[in-house]
């Protein structure tokens, strides 16, 4: 790998750059991949996309197309107990995390060491730091104040995933929150709730664990 | 960006010499997926993995040969290789590693 080429791709980067390695040459080419309209720029795009590296045959030429997305993150809304394990966790599992809580007594540097905090409402902070294709974003304040401002939010975002803590019955009463603003039964659908898989999970850190792993299915199937 | 080539970065600026492995391909039940990598360092240290800790050994060995002479290597484990009874795949895959330099 050329220095250049690593100095490109250590550099911090919201889109996803591809390094193409023709190995019998030896020639090496960094990509836009949304820029690049030649085959091996298109062929780097879906690679991006599938967030999968691979080999490629283009023209004869076998290429490497190794993938660099920016890296996933994970926005948890409200400081609360759960969101302590769930931001260990998935710091663990490669997101950057961020806690987004307007109350002073909860997102503080001691409950979330390493962890980007946001003391304010989640409504201002999602418009200031916009939610991506590789964002999830799970709310778990139990407070519609503060809850429903950040769905909204990732509603309107390309976010793989949009997760809401709550029994079966507050969330029901949140799509009717929701629905009565407007958003429609499909959009609304990609709100998990009751949040998580299945596992049986009782503590703060087995239901962060059933967070993380309905998440990962989500990226990944 | 990747922890890996964040260390690359962080071990070229303090002056030492730097190796990456990448894997390339997978055939089976591959234990890491293609574009997993290892970076190595002059003294042997290493950040990340090409396998579930099978082959990474050899891997290690070959990339401190590649920032020796500067050359690139390409190595393939399975459990079809004659060496499978000390490096090699546990799992029953095959993987294609490429070995190369970091140009200072």
């Amino acid at each position: 790998m050329k220095r250049a080429t690593l100095d490109a791709l250590t550099r911090e980067s919201a889109a996803p750059r591809i390094r193409a390695l023709d190995r019998a040459s030896g020639e090496e080419r960094l990509i836009d991949p949304f820029s690049d309209e030649t085959p091996l720029g298109l062929a780097a795009r879906a690679a991006a996309r599938a967030d999968t590296s691979g080999e490629i045959e283009i023209d004869g030429r076998t290429w490497f197309l190794e993938v660099h997305n920016p890296p996933l993150e994970l926005v948890l809304v409200g400081a609360v107990h759960i969101a302590q394990p769930l931001a260990k966790m998935a710091r663990l599992a490669g997101y950057a995390v961020r806690v987004i809580d307007p109350r002073a007594a909860f997102a503080t540097e001691a409950r979330f060491p390493g962890v980007r905090l946001h003391q304010g409402w989640p409504d201002e902070i999602l418009a200031a730091f916009p939610l991506g294709s590789r964002s999830a974003l799970v709310v778990l304040a139990h407070d519609p104040k503060i809850d429903d401002p950040a769905l909204e939010a990732a509603l309107a975002s390309p976010a793989f995933y949009v997760g809401a803590l709550g029994s079966k019955k507050t969330h029901a009463a949140r799509l009717e929150r929701l629905s009565a603003r407007g958003f429609d039964p499909a959009t609304l659908a990609r709100i998990r709730g009751p949040v998580g898989l299945a596992i049986g999970a009782r503590s703060p850190a087995e239901i962060a664990l059933s967070i993380l792993a309905q998440m990962t299915q989500t990226l990944r199937t | 960006m990747s922890e890996e080539l964040r260390t690359a970065a962080a071990w070229l600026a303090e002056g030492r010499k730097v190796a990456l492995a990448t894997v390339i391909q997978t055939w089976g039940s591959a234990p890491r997926p293609a574009g997993s990598q290892i970076v190595v360092r002059d003294d042997g240290a290493f950040l990340g993995s090409v396998s579930g800790g099978c082959v990474e050994g050899a891997v290690i060995e070959a990339a401190l040969s590649t920032i020796a002479d500067t050359k690139n290597r390409e190595l393939e484990f399975g459990v079809t290789d004659a060496e499978a009874w000390n490096v090699g795949l546990a799992c029953g895959g095959r993987i294609r590693i490429f070995v190369e330099p970091v140009e200072e």
